[in-house]
This record gives structure tokens, sequence and C-alpha cells, in this order.
């Protein structure tokens, strides 16, 4: 079962005041380890470019690098949950572009926006000028931003990870990016005994044995491997089977429909019967998905807004659904539902002044699909598109929206 | 506030800012230690560490006080503090207020805590406060369009193996990099 993040932090900071503190210390230990490090002066920081000192690209990679392996080896015994950890989502072309932008501010000014922070507190007056220059380059960006909106939402793949585009396991990935990075320091100590004079005999032997920290930790992290959906529906089938029984995660068609009818809910309709019975009948709005094809649907599913997404899934009947459902429950998504009794009983509540949509028999609980159809017309009957307006229909409301996220996303948001 | 002040017994204000100053640690050593922190924060938090995030929100929260009409025409402001939200209700607003404290204590214990304009030798002071000044804006407004600067993406977006912000941060290195020859007088 996965402890962290903790459960505070997926909900409105506000909602715990004590979580201002805990992210206060380690925005402190954040800006003493920067200072300690030099990237208080610009000097420092500049020199990265003309090779004479990669303190930079040290400190910088073996950030990451050490992040990287202690985060994945967590993930890997399970005491984290990937899934809930942020990761930036990717907006290619304005990814790239500010990327470049940056650079060219980096080299300029001689600071990124941290650095900027530490240098500002030691009193450096360069670094108190860039710090208020970012602050006008922050407002501008802001007054700005509409002229080119739809460039700034281009090139939008969600949750992409090196893995999904390597098409690597997650273990393997981790380790290549070690093994780049000790090659980038190999490079980094050369270039500096030849631009900068530096004699690397005097480096410390200790550093040897931290890259060999960093490989036996990836290692470990490979060798244990990430969770798969069996393993962590193993640590919640308990609570979640609950849930089931007692039919607190089932929401019938009233509700689903007064969902779809409120502008302030995200309702993703996932339909996961044969292509066959959603061509010939299925909900307006709804998207296809075979359930072996659900995984690939995850990443997408966690970069939605958890405060304002509900998900509902939906078979003929139920069965198929409430696989595809403990998927998703394995996977951290949250707000998910079954839709109760299925596409039949939606017919059931919504098709009677239909009058060529025929019930047939099929045996109770079966998940197929109880009528026939005078045609594959998808989305086009009256039933699969009934006016929120005009039905006023008894339910027992289960939708209970559950933060998972903290309200403004994460990120830099 | 450079000269060097006599050593002297006891508590005393001077005494503090005066500390000679001392060396930085080993950039691998610098590296691990934030990599801890940056571990630390997604283990508890989920969320990684920023900075043009923190700075965002303040300037919103600014502006909201100055002119709150106006953040509610304007689409990207009004998901910050837009109504009645609370544009510093939000984490990256205590990691930034944390790091520039953090930073006053390191350069405190260390005896770096003195006012002076790091640059190169060849230009003058005027020159290079305006060089920060330009550079801190147009890095900002990139950190923006890019949704994270070096903290929020880099390091964070890195450490989780985000794709895209692999793929900025190369853009960094290589838009600082393609720079740099033009402005070595600035920095050499």
């Amino acid at each position: 079962m996965n402890i962290f993040p903790l459960e505070a932090f997926l909900q409105p900071l506000a909602d715990n005041p004590w979580t201002y503190l805990v992210f206060g210390v380690i925005g402190f230990s954040f800006g003493f380890v920067l200072e300690m490090s030099g990237f208080g002066n610009s000097k420092k920081l500049a020199a990265q470019f003309y090779f004479r000192d990669l303190t930079v690209l040290k400190v910088m990679f073996g950030a990451i690098v050490t992040a990287m392996v202690l985060l994945f080896l967590s993930s890997a015994i399970g005491i984290l949950d990937y899934n809930l950890v942020y990761v930036p989502e990717t907006y290619l072309w304005p990814g790239l572009v500010g990327g470049v932008i940056m650079g060219v501010g980096f080299i300029i000014g001689g600071f990124c926006p941290g650095t900027s922070v530490v240098s500002t507190a030691t009193l450096k007056i360069d670094g108190a000028l860039f710090l208020l220059g970012a602050f006008v380059g922050v407002f501008a960006f802001g007054e700005t931003e509409h002229l080119f909106d739809a460039f700034w939402h281009s090139g939008y793949y969600g949750r992409l990870t090196l893995m999904d585009v390597f098409g690597l396991p997650t273990g393997v990935v981790v380790l290549l990016v070690v093994f780049m990075a000790l090659f980038m320091f190999w490079g980094a100590e050369h270039l500096e005994r030849i631009f900068g004079q530096r004699d690397l005999k005097r480096e410390p032997r200790l550093r040897y044995a931290g890259a060999g920290a960093l490989v036996l930790v990836a290692l470990a992290g490979l060798v244990i491997g990430q969770p798969d959906a069996s393993d962590r529906w193993a640590g919640i089938a308990a609570e979640k089977q609950a849930l089931l029984t007692s039919r607190q995660v089932q929401i019938e068609p009233g509700e689903l429909l007064a969902s779809l009818g409120d502008d302030k809910l995200n309702v993703v309709l996932l339909d996961v019967r044969s292509e066959a019975d959603y061509n010939l009948f299925h909900l307006a709005g709804a998207q296809q998905v075979a359930l072996d094809d659900l995984p690939a649907l995850v990443p997408a599913l966690l970069a939605e807004p958890t405060q304002s997404t509900v998900t509902v899934v939906m078979s003929n009947d139920e069965t198929a659904a409430t696989q595809a459902w403990r998927l998703l429950q394995a996977e951290s998504i949250s707000n998910v539902y079954i839709l109760a009794g299925g596409i039949n009983y939606w017919i059931r509540t919504f098709g009677a002044g239909e009058e060529d949509i025929v019930r047939r028999d099929v045996p109770a609980g079966e998940d197929v699909l109880g009528y026939t159809f005078p045609a594959a017309l998808g989305a086009l009957f009256e039933a699969a598109r009934p006016s929120p307006h005009e039905w006023e229909l008894e339910y027992t409301p289960r939708i209970k929206l559950e933060r998972k996220r903290s309200p403004s996303g994460g990120g830099c948001g | 506030m450079t000269t060097v002040a006599p050593a002297r017994r006891g508590f005393s204000l001077r005494g503090i800012f005066s500390r000679p100053e001392k060396p930085y640690i080993h950039p691998y050593l610098g590296g691990a230690l934030l990599g801890v922190v940056l571990f630390l924060a997604f283990l508890l938090t989920r969320n990684g560490l920023g900075a043009s995030g923190g700075m965002n929100r303040y300037v919103a929260a600014v502006q909201d006080a100055v002119s709150p009409g106006h953040i509610d025409q304007t689409p990207y402001l009004l998901k910050l503090a837009g109504g009645t939200k609370n544009p510093l209700d939000d984490w990256s607003v205590p990691v930034l207020t944390g790091a520039l404290i953090g930073g006053f204590v390191s350069g405190l214990i260390h005896g770096r805590v003195k006012p002076e304009i790091n640059k190169g030798p060849n230009v003058s002071n005027r020159t290079r406060l305006i060089m920060a000044f330009t550079g801190g804006a147009i890095m900002a407004y990139g950190a923006r369009m890019a949704r994270g600067c070096t903290s929020g993406q880099a390091l964070s977006g890195g450490a989780t193996l985000s794709a895209g912000s692999w793929a900025l941060m190369m853009c960094i290195f290589g838009g600082a990099y393609a720079l740099a020859y033009f402005l070595r007088k600035a920095w050499l």
C-alpha cells in the first residue's frame, strides 16, 4: 500500500494550513543548497557556458539523477505512487520555444529564476536586478498570452514520459539516464581540465563511490521492477471491493444525465464494449475503448484536472465496466464510476419512446446487448442524447468529487 | 561592508555579516543534496520544486489588489486569481519564500551575505545591471511560456522523466550556448 504522497497534500493547501510550513521548509532547504553550491554567484553560473567551470551541469544533473533513482526505487518497493506524482505535461512547441528564450535570458542575465532568488538573499545587486526583471517578464507574459493562446496550447501530449517515447521499461530508462549523466560528468571534468586548467588529481575520490551508489540504486529499481496494475490492485482490493459490493460507485442513468448537464463538470464517458455494439448504439460523446487498450488511456486520464473530472465506464450490463473500473482504480485515477445496469438499463430508461429499438431476451446479468436496432446509428438515436432538462429522474447520488491533486494542479502553475 | 572586521567575542550584528567567506561545497555534493531535497518534495507532497510559478503568483496577487477587474477579463490571469481565488494559495508561494530565507541563512553561515555585483572584468557595473534586468525579463517570459523554469521543468520534470521537460532542458542549454560566444566580452 502506497503511503506517499501524503493525503493532506492532495487537498487544497488552505484545508491544512500546516502544509504551508512543509512547503516552506522544502523551499528553505532548496534555497540553502542552491546558495551552498555557489548558485548565488552569476559568474559561477555563466562560467558553465564557457567550459571553465561546469558546476551548473554537475549540480543540476546530479540532483536530477539522485532524485530520479530515489523516486523510482520508492515506487518499485511500493511506498510512493508514481501515478500521483506530478509529471509536467508536455506542450512541445511552447516548451521548445520557451526553453530557447530561457537559455538566451540565462546567458544575458547570468541567472535562472531560482538562483536569482538566493543571489538576492545574499545581497548581490545583479541578482536583485535579475529578480526585478523576472517579475516584469512574468507580468509581461500574463498580459500578452492572449495574443498567442493557440500556440501556447499547441503540441499537447499530456503526461508523456521518456518511457512512452522510447517504449522502454521504467527501470531501463532510469539506468540509461544515470549512465548518460555519468558520461556527461566525465566529459565535464575533462572540459574543465582543458578550458579551466582544473587539476583532476585533486578531485575527491569519493565521487567514484557516489557514481557507484547511483548505479546500484538504479539497478535495484530495475530488478525489483515497477508495480503493474495487478500489483497495485492487490494493495487496494479489499477496500475497493467493498465499494463495489455496497454499490457506492455505480451511478444510475439519472445521475449520469444530471452530471452531463452540469456545466461545472467534465464528464469522460468510456464505452468498453465491442466496436460492433458501440456502432449499433452508444451515448453521445462516449469514447469506445477495448479493455485491452484501456491502459494506454491512463496517462491522458491522469492529466485531467481531478477537481472537476468524472470518468464513467459502461458496458452492456456491468461486468466489463467493473473490470475497467478496477483497472482505473489500480492506476489511481480519481472519480471513476460505473453506469449502473449499463447500456441496457440506459435504453430501458430513456428509450421507451423509440419504436425501432426492440428488446430481445438475454439472460439476466449477462454483459450482452439486450436490444436490436434497425441500423447502426450509434449516437443518432434519441435515447443516446436525452436532454438533461426534460428528464427529472429520482436517484441516490453517488458522485463525490475526490481531489487527488491540489486545485491549482501541479508544477509551476 | 566589504572590509574585514576584527574578530569579536560574543554576539554582534556586524560580526554575523562579516564572517570570513567560506568556499562553496563540491558540485557533486551539492547535486546529491539538492537531489535529496527534490526527492523529499516529491515523496511528501507529490510536487517538486519551483521558482517562476511562485513569482507568477506574487505578480498576480499585486495585479489582483490593484485592478481585480482586469484579472477577470484576462483568461490566463483568471485561472490564478479570478473571482474570490487567492493567487497566493499555492504550494509554489511558500517554496519561493522559503528559498529566499534559506539562501539568506546559508549566505550568513558561510559569510557570503555582502552587497556586491558579480560580473566579468570587462564590463561596467551599469552594463552588468542592465543585462541582469534584461536577462531576467527574457528568462521569466520564456519560463512562463514553457510552463516552468529550470526548477519546475528541468529539475522536477527531469527527475520524473517528463519527455517535454527533457526536450526543453536541451533547449535552455542550446539557447545559452548558442549565444555565449557573442556575449563572451560580458563574462570573460
